[in-house]
């Protein structure tokens, strides 16, 4: 069964920096500009862990955010201030008391920059 | 190469306030965050970046990485039980799990961290695990 999709963003230099703000990792990559340049980078990049906080989100709200006892992302693509994400995920099993949903972010239809997998206690 | 060893341990009070924050700043609406006994997220464990002792190194600082070429490769967390909610207190240790090299297809030496933080509560139950890894990209020739 799949989920219904959701979409975040588009990603701003703002986001950025309150994700940066609230976990405590200021890797100056994802805010400094003049960094990021000096680095070879068009712009700053965003923080792979907030894509992540989004897809967990995503599913988190759909089995509801107690109930979650596992979630893994694997990161493929960086991403962007301007990024929209949208998020795909789909029930792959169903034990008695455990759930575990496939999940996907894309940038763009089959660009995906993210893949992960969760799993919710029913 | 193998090797497992402790980097750093410290406490962690899990904040009602620094739950809503985090929860915020990841497009989270769910009123379970913004009432009185909050669920931590399920990345919300990445954020004990903020009670790391002054003068703990970083897990890439202590492999010796290059921190133009280090890249998040996967990020899980496991519960082993409900997540934690607001006052819970945590302790917290980050060891490395495995550090491994492969031959990278554009060469150079790949490195491998598998960085696994366990968080135990005030009972010495381990509530829940971070596992990441961590690559660095060979360096250029």
């Amino acid at each position: 069964m799949s989920l219904p999709t959701r979409s975040f963003g588009p990603v701003t230099r703002t986001d950025i920096v309150r994700y940066q703000g609230a976990s405590g990792d200021f890797n100056p990559i994802h805010h400094d500009e003049p960094f990021a340049h000096a680095a070879g980078l068009p712009a700053v990049l965003s923080v792979g862990m907030l894509q992540a906080g989004y897809l967990a989100t995503y599913c988190a709200e759909q089995f509801g955010p107690e109930n979650v006892r596992a979630f893994k992302v694997r990161f493929l693509e960086r991403v962007w201030p301007g990024d929209v994400l949208t998020c795909t995920g789909e029930i792959v099993a169903e034990e008695p008391s455990l759930i575990t949903v496939e999940l996907r972010m894309e940038r763009a239809p089959g660009e995906a920059v993210l893949t992960g997998s969760a799993t919710f206690a029913v | 190469m193998n090797e497992r060893r402790v980097l750093t341990r410290f406490e962690m009070t899990v904040e009602r306030g620094k739950i809503q924050e985090f929860a915020r700043a990841t497009g989270a609406t769910d009123p379970a965050y913004f009432g009185e006994d909050p669920p931590v997220p399920p990345t919300f464990l990445i954020s004990a970046a903020h009670w790391r002792p002054f003068d703990a190194p970083l897990p890439y600082e202590s492999l010796g990485m290059d921190l133009r070429r280090v890249l998040h490769g996967e990020q899980e967390f496991r519960f082993h039980g409900p997540p934690p909610r607001a006052g819970a207190r945590l302790t917290v240790e980050v060891r490395i799990e495995s550090l491994t090299s492969k031959q990278s297809r554009r060469g150079g030496l790949m490195r491998i961290a598998l960085i696994v933080t366990d968080f135990t509560d005030e009972h010495g139950r381990l509530v829940a695990e971070s596992r990441s890894t961590t690559l660095e990209t060979g360096a250029p020739e």
